[in-house]
């Protein structure tokens, strides 16, 4: 079969294996032993477009996709609606194909776009700076507290219990590439000392419930600590921003800004932090200027914060990030605007207020926090919440996370503008059967 | 050529002796000129203790960066606002105007250890191109 | 049309670009005021505006879909079609990461197979596919190098060593897991000097890593005796797998005695690059560091597919399982190239770097005149004597029609310019960008004024980066 990607013919070849002056193209690998070079690979045997497209669609048709299934599990990655208008620009090839924009004059599509991406995050953050984005919220979060280190000169960061579990994790293995303890302090924060480079939260935060931002931050500003949070992204169509509660660094998950699930990845890190930590910030970052002819355009920008020119001593080792979803979110953000990402936000914190009291008001079930809440809660089950899981499978629903091993019989539930009054009727119903 | 009344470093900074123990740092015309439009230059804060060859600060251009090294052990006096402002007054007039800052000299005795104004000129000169 | 203006030039209040359902519940009480945002200043414009401002916007871009775009350690190859199409089904792209396992079998199966098939074009034991760009797998790499030797006791290996012509990752991952670097220098050969080598790699070196071939396109002869040496002194020898496209489906990494690997899709396996991403960093070890892999790996037995953790694993590097979205793109490459259509891919690319390197090195300063692999660095010295420097050759080749080489790196080449065609050129095209250098070589002689003043035909001309730099705008 010859393969469409190759433009050569065995003619072409033959001419330039002429002129470079070598018989075969074997002759241009014999710097490698033998032994090494021509190695056996057992693969599978190729197939056509035609036959894998099929194979590829059977074998995504055995995982229940969240189209057929009512989802109410948040934890981190959401079900959220995605215009359509996002794909067909992220699908434009010259977004897709196109590199890094080192060479600025032939990259302002992806430069302006990195721009207004940056703007309407600090926008809807109300933080002073943003970066182009990063792996996710996880690695923002990990790279932010090692910011926090470097910002302070100190050695320790410390946690609240009620973050992300697996957010503690990646900010674990990140500190611990320089033996940095990462701490977890309690709500009243009496671990909080002077050798702590910052004090990482989450609003709202993993259980769902919004927690006193003001007194976190007085506290860990009188410690000399850094306040970092983490915030949902939708949340801010609604909720006070981080910017407007003195955090230092905010992160988020992008993810819920446009882009598709996709089992975990891609995700977008968004990054934010004040302006005068702007040097210590990692990732890339675009800026605006003239071209010689007075023109406005856009480049990258303090690259001298980055690993290509400052090696060693860089403030991260990043260098590709997630762009396309940047794309993603800038279009989403674009296209929801101002009304649009409120009434997105109103939309999952109604619906799941509504669930949340339909579900207490059944039979063997509690809401467990009465914090406010924005679109995930969490109640107590009658039984193990694997069980009641396996029944909403089978009726078409993804039920929410099991948090068993943290709260007895704990579900951790989340409600999105994706799901109806229905659904939501429909699962109230099952679960009041149980 | 280079100011006669300065002395230098083989990192291309230089110090102006002033009375009373004191001293003005900056980089070099042959540095500035490496480094292309100075972009950025962070310095320490006034009152921080020195050493001599150890680093005092950084300087930035576009795609490049570099130690500033400080040619006498002392204190930070003053740092130069005005190139913290404006960067590109150590490019127009690096001996001048582009100085950075200004030190309390602990231990004059330090300055004989750099180059005079003819042994940089040279020093230059012979460095690999 | 004129792209110089932003959202906020089109705002306007009351326009919406897209619609929304109405709340089809009651409403709750809205919480105490102290928790809302009073303002949220985010642009209103309409769909169609939204779309004819994007659209303007890309045309200002030049990607692979362009043309040529020979990116030195880039590996700027053609993104094929129909795995965009598959990526997008919705069996993929609207799944859960923690939805029950039983449901998921078909993400698994690709996973795990993808696993499989890395192992096997590297000749590596297990695969982690949790690394989500070539430095996050480099910083899991030395993670796991790190939890290596802790684990066997050994606690004075504080050091990494890595070459002078490394890419910038290399060093920033090493200080990221708390080691020191120190740097081995090439020799003329643009090859280890064995000699240095020798001295450097003592008990306090806890791996070497190599580019292989290296950033300067070069095969290092040499490696059987660098890994002999490396083992030798109780330390690991890693590879930085982004230059695999002059390898695939030819020679294996651990062949070649690399007791690790880390790759990059986005470049070899032919994943879209994304204007930056995304991308995804696969790291591949031999049994003496699987057990470190970063969690989880997927397994099977017989009731199906499953995740586990490595026993020693280094923890978790990400919240899911890496850049599921790029694996589908790369797994549907393997399955459609197979082991033979690999093999074509790298011997295309290493004959269109040879037949580049032949035809321009009249023009062009040539450090290093052997057989070259898949990309190819010249030095723009010559050049430089006439005033030109390789920036300015780079900004000229735009005028052209071209997306320029890299540029500057590695470091080890004074005005370096490093090409990488890739399989998927033409010969005709090697050829007018042959010319288009000539040309410019002619111009460097004749008029190096349109080279500084370059590029004339683009959407905007030269950008002032020191501008940029000192007066900083970073959003409106």
């Amino acid at each position: 079969m010859t393969s469409p990607y190759l433009q050569n013919t065995e003619a072409d070849r033959k001419a330039m294996l002429r002129e470079i002056g070598v018989s075969s193209v074997e002759e241009l690998f014999q710097d490698i032993p033998e032994k090494f070079r021509n190695a056996h690979f057992n693969l599978p045997l190729p197939l056509s477009e035609l036959e894998l497209k099929e194979e590829l669609r059977q074998l995504s048709n055995r995982n229940a996709n969240l189209n057929d299934y009512a989802c109410f599990l948040g934890a981190g990655y959401y079900w959220h609606f995605i215009p359509s208008v996002i794909s067909h620009i992220t699908g434009r090839s010259e977004f897709y194909t196109a590199y890094t924009p080192y060479q600025a004059e032939v990259s302002q599509g992806t430069l302006q776009t990195i721009y207004e991406y940056q703007s309407l995050v600090c926008q809807l953050t109300a933080m002073e700076v943003s970066n182009a984005g990063m792996y996710d919220g996880s690695t923002a979060l990990a790279e932010a507290a090692l910011m926090a280190c470097r910002i302070t000169a100190r050695n320790k960061a410390v946690i609240l219990p009620t973050v992300n579990p697996g957010y503690y994790k990646v900010v674990d293995t990140y500190l611990s590439g320089h033996d940095l303890p990462l701490e977890k302090v309690e709500s009243n924060l009496d671990g909080l000392s002077p050798d702590c480079a910052c004090l990482i939260v989450q609003q709202p935060n993993f259980l769902g419930y919004f927690e006193d931002m003001a007194t976190y931050a007085q506290k860990a500003h009188e410690n000399g600590a850094l306040l970092v949070v983490i915030v949902d992204p939708i949340s801010l169509g609604m909720f006070k921003p981080p910017g407007n509660y003195e955090a230092d660094i905010a992160v988020a998950e992008g993810q819920a800004l446009g882009s598709p699930i996709s089992f975990g990845g891609s995700g977008l890190g968004i990054f934010t932090c004040r302006q005068e930590y702007l040097r210590q910030m990692p990732g890339r970052i675009v800026g605006r200027t003239v071209d010689v002819e007075g023109n406005p355009g856009y480049v990258l920008t303090l690259a001298t914060r980055e690993q290509h020119i400052r090696r060693e001593r860089a403030t991260s080792n990043i260098c590709t990030n997630e762009a396309l979803e940047a794309l993603a979110t800038t279009v989403y953000l674009a296209a929801l605007g101002r009304k649009g990402l409120h009434q997105v936000a109103e939309l999952c914190y109604h619906k799941a207020h509504y669930a949340a009291d339909a579900i207490s008001k059944l039979k063997g079930y509690s809401l467990i926090f009465q914090q406010p809440f924005f679109k995930e809660f969490v109640i107590r089950c009658p039984v193990p919440p694997y069980q009641i899981n396996e029944v909403l499978f089978k009726e078409r629903i993804i039920g929410g996370l099991d948090i068993n091993s943290r709260i007895e019989n704990g579900m951790l539930l989340c409600v999105t503008e994706m799901n109806t009054k229905q659904d939501i009727d429909k699962l109230a119903e099952i679960l009041g059967r149980l | 050529m280079n100011p006669q009344e300065c002395k230098y470093t083989q990192e291309h900074e230089w110090i102006r002796p002033e009375p009373g123990n004191k001293g003005k740092v900056g980089i070099t015309d042959y540095a500035q000129s490496g480094l292309g439009d100075i972009t950025f230059i962070s310095l320490p804060a006034p009152g921080t203790q020195v050493k001599q060859f150890k680093k005092l600060g950084e300087i930035e251009a576009v795609k490049v960066y570099s130690d500033i090294f400080s040619p006498v052990s002392g204190q930070v006096l003053e740092i130069n606002q005005a190139v913290i402002d404006k960067p590109q007054l150590v490019n127009q007039d690096p001996y001048g105007d582009g100085w950075l800052v200004s030190l309390e000299i602990s231990q004059p005795a330090e300055l004989d250890a750099l180059m005079n104004s003819e042994q940089y000129d040279r020093f230059v000169t012979e460095l690999p191109k | 049309m004129d792209h110089h203006y932003l959202l906020p030039d089109i705002s306007q209040s009351g326009k919406i670009g897209c619609s929304l359902p109405s709340l089809d519940v009651t409403p709750s009480e809205l919480p105490p005021k102290e928790l809302l945002r009073q303002e949220l200043e985010l642009p209103e414009v309409s769909e169609v505006e939204l779309v004819r401002y994007f659209t303007v916007l890309s045309k200002l871009n030049y990607g692979v879909d362009t043309g040529f775009y020979p990116l030195g350690s880039c590996t700027m190859k053609y993104n094929p079609k129909w795995h965009e199409d598959i990526a997008k089904l919705p069996g993929f792209t609207s799944i859960h990461p923690y939805q029950p396992v039983e449901s998921v079998q078909g993400a698994l199966w690709l996973m795990f197979e993808l696993q499989e098939c890395l192992s096997e074009i590297t000749g590596m034991n297990a695969t982690s596919l949790v690394p989500v760009a070539g430095a996050h797998g480099e910083f899991t790499g030395l993670l796991m190098v790190k939890a290596y030797h802790q684990d066997r006791g050994d606690k004075a290996r504080k050091k990494i060593l890595l070459t002078d012509s490394s890419h910038g990752t290399n060093p920033a991952s090493a200080v990221m897991c708390g080691f020191e670097v120190g740097v081995v220098a090439s020799n003329d050969e643009g090859n280890v000097d064995m000699k240095i080598l020798d001295s450097m790699m003592t008990e306090e070196v806890a791996a070497l890593t190599l580019t292989m071939p290296s950033t300067l396109g070069l095969y290092d002869p040499q490696i059987a005796e660098i890994s002999q040496l490396i083992h030798k002194r109780g330390g690991l020898l890693g590879a930085d797998g982004a230059n695999l496209n002059a390898f695939l489906g030819k020679v294996k990494f651990g062949d070649l005695g690399f007791d690790y690997v880390q790759l990059n899709l986005h470049k070899t396996f032919s994943t879209p690059h994304g204007g930056g991403g995304p991308g995804s960093g696969p790291i591949c070890a031999k049994r003496n560091l699987t057990d470190f892999l970063p969690s989880p790996l997927v397994n099977k037995n017989k009731k199906g597919y499953f995740f586990t953790s490595p026993v020693n694993s280094i923890g978790s590097l990400g919240t899911a399982y890496g850049n599921f979205g790029v694996m589908i793109k790369a797994s549907a490459y393997i399955r459609s190239l197979g082991a033979g259509g690999l093999k074509e891919a790298s011997e295309n690319a290493v004959i269109n770097a040879n037949y580049l390197k032949e035809k321009l090195k009249a023009y062009y300063h040539l450090p290093y005149d052997r057989t070259c692999m898949h990309e190819v660095a010249f030095s723009g010295k010559r050049q430089k004597a006439n005033g030109v420097k390789a920036l300015d050759i780079a900004k000229r080749l735009l005028d052209y029609g071209f997306h320029p080489p890299t540029i500057y790196f590695p470091l080890v080449v004074d005005e370096a310019l490093l090409i990488e065609p890739t399989e998927t050129e033409s010969k005709a095209t090697l050829d007018a960008y042959i010319d288009a250098m000539k040309e410019i070589a002619k111009e460097v002689e004749k008029n190096p004024e349109i080279l500084h003043t370059a590029p004339h035909n683009t959407p905007i001309r030269r950008l002032d980066e020191v501008r940029a730099a000192r007066q900083l705008d970073l959003h409106w």
